[in-house]
C-alpha cells in the first residue's frame, strides 16, 4: 500500500473543501510536544442530558480525560470511562477490538508528526470499534487490517465519527446502525469489501467531506431516511455513492435522501464484493445507483468517466437473488435529478445496458439510466444529458435544496423521559414481581410484608437487596440484586413503599 | 316406618345435602381460584387489564421498529387481557381436552420444562404422528408479529388454530372442541369469570382462543444475565460472554443483523440453507403461504432468548447443540443445499470462518441468553380432570 498516495489525496480533499483546513492545521502542526485541541471539549455538551451529546458550541468538556499510550489498551480505559470521559489514544499500534456499551464518551486519536493512533486487526480481530452507546465521539484514528468493520455502531444516537483513515477494515468501514442524529466526515476509506460508509436503518444522520476510493461501494445510505451526503469524493470504487432499499430488513424505507455537491469519478473498480453480498451485483462503472429508494435529490454532482452510467434508477427487480418482501414498496418514486455535470460516462457499459442501447439504437450509452416502476420523477434540462427510460419524467419545479443545510437534528436526541417513579415501577413489575407479590405468598415474602419492615427506610431496603442476608426460615435466600444500579435500587424501593395492592 | 327408619332418612337427607353444599362450596371456591392478579411482568390496570412492564419501557427504538442495539425498546407486546383471561389460558394450555384422544396439550409440545418447546427434533401429533417442523419456543410471543416457522399467521389467536385443528398435531375439529368444552361445567363457569361480558352461557371457540392468546402472552423472558449487563452492569458477563456477544454483533459473524437485540430477532424470513433431517426433503418454508418462489426454504428468524434451553436447532431440528447451530454458519454458502435447488440465500449467509474458539464464545454468549424466572405455575390439575402429564425432570435445565 502506497501511502504517500493517500498523503496525496489526503492533501486534495483538505485543499477542496474548507472544513478541511482546521483539520490540516491538526495535522501539521510542526511542533514536536504539540496535542491537538480536544475537539470534544469545543462540541461536546455532555450536561446536556444524559444520552445527547450535544453539538453544542463552546460547550466545555465535563468529564474527565482518560489517556492511552501506545502498549496499553483503549478497552482498560473505556471500562474505567464515565459518561462524559474523553479518551485521548496516542500513536502507537492497538491490537484490540474497542466495544463501547455506554453513553456519552468520546476517543480522539492525537495525531503527532504524522504518527497516527492506529488499530491494526492484523486480520485477525472482528471489528475496530463496536458501540451501542448513544453520543460517541471518534476521530483521528487510522484502522487497518480488519475482518468486519473499521466502526460499527448498533443503535448509537447523537455519533460524530469524523477524521479517521480506514484501510482495509474489512466489510464495512463506517457502519452506523439503527442510529439517529449521526455525523460523518473527513473521513477518507480503502479497500472495503462493501460499503466504505454505510449508512443502515438510520435517520437524520450527515455524510459530509470524506473521501472514498477503491472500495466495491462508495457511500451507501440504505433503508434511512433524512440523509445528506455532500461533498465527498467518490473515486474508483465498484460504484460511487447509492442509495438503496434492500428488501428483508426490518425497517423498510428509505426517502429523504440529498445527493450534492460530491465529485463521483471514474467509479470503474473491479467488483470485489464476496459472492453473495447485494454490492457483488453493481456493474462497475456506476456513479450513482438509486434502487427503490423514494425522496432521492441529486444535485450538483460532478460525475465523471464512470463507465457503466453516472446514475442508474431502479426498482427491486433488478436486486436479483434476494427473496421478495411484501413490506418492501420496491419503485423509486420522486427522483429528483437537478443541475448535475456528466460527462464521459457510459465508455464500456455492462452487458444489459449494452441489449438496452442496441434495443432503442442509441450510438452511445446513456448518462442516466432509470429501469422499471416508480412515479412522480423529474429532472432539470434533460436535454444536457444522454437519458434512457426517463421518458415519463417531468420537469422539476425546484431550483435547488439550497434551504436543506443539514439533516441532522437542531438538537441531540434525548433519551425517552422517565421519572424516578417509573424507574420504580418499571423495575417492581418487570423484576421483583418474579419472586414478590403484594398479599401473597409466593417466592419471597409478601410486599406488606417488605412494607412493615421498611417504613420510612427505602435506603434500608435498597440497601439490603444489593446485598441480602438470609433472615428468614421459611422463605429462601434472596439473590443479590447488585445488579440493579444505585439509584435504580432506591427508585424501587420508594416504589413498593407506595404499593397498595 | 319406623322411627329409625325416619331417622335413617333423615340422616342420608342430611349427608345427601350436606355434600351438595360441599360440592357447591368447592364450585364457588374453584372460581375465587381464577386468579385476580396479574402475572410477573405485568401491572394490573384499573380497568382489569395487565400491562406489560419490564426494563426496556425506559428506551426507544428508530422508528418504533423494536429493533437495535442493548438499550433499544422491544416491539410492542400484544398485552391488556385480564388477569381471569390469563389465568383460564394457563389451565387451557396444560389440558389435554383441546386434542381429538384427549392425550395432547398445548403443553405436550411447549413444554415450560423444556423451554416451552419439546426437546425432540421434530413434534409428535396425536397418534404418533410426525410433524415436519420442530416445535418453538413461546416465550415473549407477545413481542413477535408473525407466527409458525414459515411465518403464516399474524396472530396468535390464528396460530392456536394451526395445532389443534391439525390432523398430524391436535386432530380436533372446531365441532367437536366446542362440544367438548361445552360438556364441562367448570369450565363453562371459569368462562363466564373470563368473559363477564359474553352474552350467552356456551362456551364460544373465540374466547378459548383469547384465553390461551393472554397467557401466551404472558410468558415472559427479559431477565437473564445479557439484560443485566444490556441495562448497565458490566460485571453481569464474564470476559468469555463479552468476547462471544462481541463476536455475535461483529460483522464477521454478523448473528445480530437477523437475531437482533432486543429480542433476537428481526422477524423476518430468511433462507438460510439449513439442512433438513436425514433423509427428508427440502422444506419448502415460506414459499408455500406466500406463494412465492424467491421465498423458497425461507423461515422466519427465531428469536435467540432462551436459546440454551430448545434443542435440537433449526426448522428441521437438525443442529442438536448449540454449538452445532452456530458451526451451521461456519461451513460454507449453501453448504447443505441439495444440488438441483437454486435457493436465493440470504445474502448474509457467507463464509466467516470463525475460529473453534469463536464458535465456543458464541455459544457462551447464547447461554447468557437464558431466564426463566417468570415461570408460570403448573397446574396439579385441569379443570376436564384429565391427566397433566408434564413432569418436571430430575436434572434441573442449566440456567
Amino acid at each position: 500500500m502506497n501511502f504517500s498516495n493517500k498523503w496525496i489525496n489526503v492533501l486534495v480533499l483538505i485543499t477542496l473543501f474548507v472544513g478541511g483546513i482546521i483539520m490540516g492545521k491538526t495535522f501539521f502542526a510542526k511542533t514536536s510536544t504539540y496535542v491537538p485541541m480536544p475537539t470534544t471539549a469545543r462540541e461536546f455538551d455532555s450536561s446536556a442530558g444524559s444520552d445527547s451529546s450535544g453539538i453544542v458550541s463552546a460547550a466545555s468538556l465535563s468529564g474527565d480525560i482518560l489517556e492511552v499510550k501506545d502498549g496499553e489498551s483503549i478497552v482498560n480505559a473505556v471500562k474505567k470511562a464515565k459518561p462524559g470521559d474523553l479518551i485521548r489514544v496516542y500513536p502507537g499500534k492497538y491490537k484490540e477490538t474497542v466495544y463501547i456499551d455506554k453513553d456519552n464518551i468520546s476517543f480522539q486519536g492525537v495525531i503527532i508528526e504524522g504518527e497516527w493512533p492506529t488499530l491494526d486487526g492484523e486480520k485477525e480481530l472482528n471489528d475496530a470499534f463496536l458501540y451501542s452507546g448513544n453520543g460517541i465521539l471518534i476521530e483521528n484514528f487510522k484502522i487497518i487490517n480488519y475482518k468486519g468493520n473499521g466502526i460499527m455502531g448498533q443503535a448509537g444516537n447523537n455519533f460524530i465519527i469524523r477524521n479517521n483513515w480506514v484501510v482495509e477494515a474489512g466489510v464495512y468501514g463506517i457502519f452506523p446502525e439503527f442510529g439517529k442524529n449521526g455525523l460523518i466526515e473527513h473521513n477518507v476509506l480503502s479497500g472495503i469489501e462493501d460499503a466504505a460508509i454505510y449508512v443502515g436503518m438510520c435517520d437524520n444522520i450527515d455524510v459530509r467531506h470524506n473521501e472514498v476510493y477503491e472500495n466495491v461501494a462508495g457511500i451507501e445510505i440504505e433503508n434511512s431516511r433524512h440523509c445528506l451526503v455532500e461533498n465527498n469524493y467518490a473515486h474508483n470504487n465498484t460504484g460511487g455513492i447509492l442509495a438503496f432499499i434492500t428488501p428483508g430488513l426490518p425497517i423498510k424505507t428509505a426517502y429523504d435522501i440529498i445527493i450534492r455537491n460530491n465529485f463521483i469519478v471514474d467509479n470503474n473498480h473491479e467488483n470485489f464484493g464476496a459472492p453473495g453480498s447485494i454490492v457483488s451485483g453493481i456493474p462497475p462503472g456506476s456513479g450513482i445507483i438509486v434502487m427503490a429508494a423514494d425522496d432521492v435529490t441529486i444535485e450538483n454532482n460532478i460525475i465523471t468517466g464512470n463507465d457503466n452510467a453516472a446514475i442508474g434508477i431502479t426498482d427491486l427487480s433488478m436486486g436479483a437473488n434476494l427473496s421478495n418482501d411484501p413490506d418492501s414498496e420496491p419503485n423509486p418514486d420522486r427522483v429528483v435529478i437537478l443541475d448535475n455535470y456528466m460527462e464521459n460516462n457510459g465508455n464500456n457499459p455492462v452487458g444489459e445496458v449494452k441489449i438496452l442501447m442496441k434495443a432503442s439504437m442509441l450510438d452511445s450509452a446513456p448518462d442516466i439510466i432509470a429501469i422499471g416502476g416508480g412515479t412522480g420523477s423529474c429532472i432539470r434540462d434533460r436535454e444536457r444529458y444522454n437519458t434512457f427510460g426517463l421518458g415519463g419524467w417531468g420537469q422539476c419545479a425546484t431550483a435547488d435544496t439550497k434551504e436543506v443545510i443539514t439533516m441532522m437534528l437542531d438538537k441531540p436526541v434525548a433519551p425517552r423521559a422517565i421519572t424516578m417513579e417509573e424507574k420504580g415501577n418499571l423495575t417492581y413489575y418487570g423484576v421483583c414481581a418474579g419472586c414478590h407479590a403484594y398479599d401473597v405468598r409466593m417466592i419471597g415474602p409478601p410486599i406488606n410484608t417488605i412494607q412493615a419492615i421498611y417504613n420510612n427506610n427505602p435506603q434500608g431496603m435498597a440497601d439490603f437487596m444489593a446485598d441480602p442476608t438470609h433472615k428468614r426460615e421459611d422463605y429462601p435466600e434472596m439473590p443479590p440484586q447488585n445488579y440493579l444500579s444505585p439509584e435504580t435500587r432506591l427508585a424501587v424501593a420508594e416504589y413498593i413503599l407506595t404499593l397498595k395492592q | 316406618m319406623s322411627n329409625k327408619k325416619i331417622l335413617g332418612y333423615l340422616i342420608l337427607i342430611l349427608i345427601i345435602a350436606l355434600s351438595s353444599f360441599y360440592f357447591l362450596n368447592t364450585y364457588s371456591k374453584d372460581q375465587a381460584l381464577l386468579s385476580c392478579n396479574c402475572p410477573p411482568g405485568f401491572q394490573l390496570t384499573e380497568v382489569n387489564t395487565c400491562v406489560a412492564r419490564n426494563l426496556y419501557l425506559q428506551y426507544n427504538s428508530l422508528q418504533n421498529s423494536g429493533v437495535g442495539g442493548l438499550k433499544s425498546a422491544l416491539p410492542t407486546p400484544r398485552d391488556g387481557f385480564s388477569p381471569q383471561q390469563i389465568d383460564l389460558g394457563r389451565l387451557l394450555f396444560f389440558d389435554p381436552i383441546l386434542s381429538k384422544d384427549k392425550t395432547i396439550s398445548c403443553a405436550s409440545c411447549h413444554n415450560p420444562y423444556k423451554g416451552f418447546a419439546d426437546g425432540m427434533p421434530v413434534t409428535i401429533g396425536v397418534g404418533g404422528a410426525v410433524q415436519t417442523r420442530s416445535a418453538p419456543t413461546i416465550w415473549n410471543v407477545a413481542y413477535l408479529n408473525s407466527f409458525f416457522w414459515d411465518g403464516r399467521a399474524t396472530t396468535l389467536e390464528e396460530q392456536v388454530q394451526g395445532p389443534l385443528y391439525s390432523s398430524i398435531e391436535m386432530g380436533n375439529t372446531r365441532e367437536n372442541l366446542v362440544a367438548s368444552m361445552n360438556k364441562i361445567g367448570k369450565y363453562k363457569k371459569l368462562f363466564q369469570e373470563a368473559f363477564p361480558q359474553s352474552k350467552n352461557n356456551s362456551i364460544e371457540l373465540d374466547e378459548l382462543y383469547t384465553a390461551i392468546t393472554a397467557f401466551e402472552s404472558s410468558l415472559v423472558s427479559l431477565n437473564s444475565r445479557y439484560d443485566q449487563y444490556a441495562h448497565g452492569y458490566a460485571n453481569a458477563l464474564d470476559e468469555n460472554e463479552i468476547e462471544g456477544l462481541n463476536i455475535f454483533r461483529s460483522f464477521v459473524a454478523r448473528c445480530a443483523e437477523c437475531h437482533t437485540p432486543p429480542l433476537f430477532t428481526n422477524q423476518q424470513i430468511a433462507v438460510i440453507g439449513v439442512p433438513e433431517l436425514e433423509g427428508k426433503p427440502l422444506d419448502l418454508g415460506a414459499e408455500i403461504p406466500n406463494n412465492d418462489p424467491s421465498m423458497r426454504g425461507g423461515f422466519k428468524v427465531p428469536s435467540l432468548r432462551n436459546i440454551a434451553s430448545t434443542a435440537p436447532y433449526m426448522h428441521s431440528g437438525s443442529k442438536e447443540t448449540l454449538r452445532d447451530a452456530a458451526e451451521f454458519y461456519n461451513l460454507g454458502r449453501g453448504h447443505a443445499v441439495p444440488d438441483d435447488e437454486n435457493l436465493r440465500l440470504h445474502w448474509h449467509i457467507w463464509e466467516p470462518n470463525l475460529t473453534d474458539v469463536e464458535l465456543d464464545r458464541l455459544v457462551d454468549f447464547m447461554n447468557t441468553l437464558t431466564d426463566e424466572s417468570f415461570m408460570p405455575l403448573i397446574p396439579a390439575k385441569v379443570p376436564s380432570g384429565l391427566a397433566v402429564n408434564i413432569i418436571k425432570p430430575m436434572v434441573k435445565i442449566k440456567p
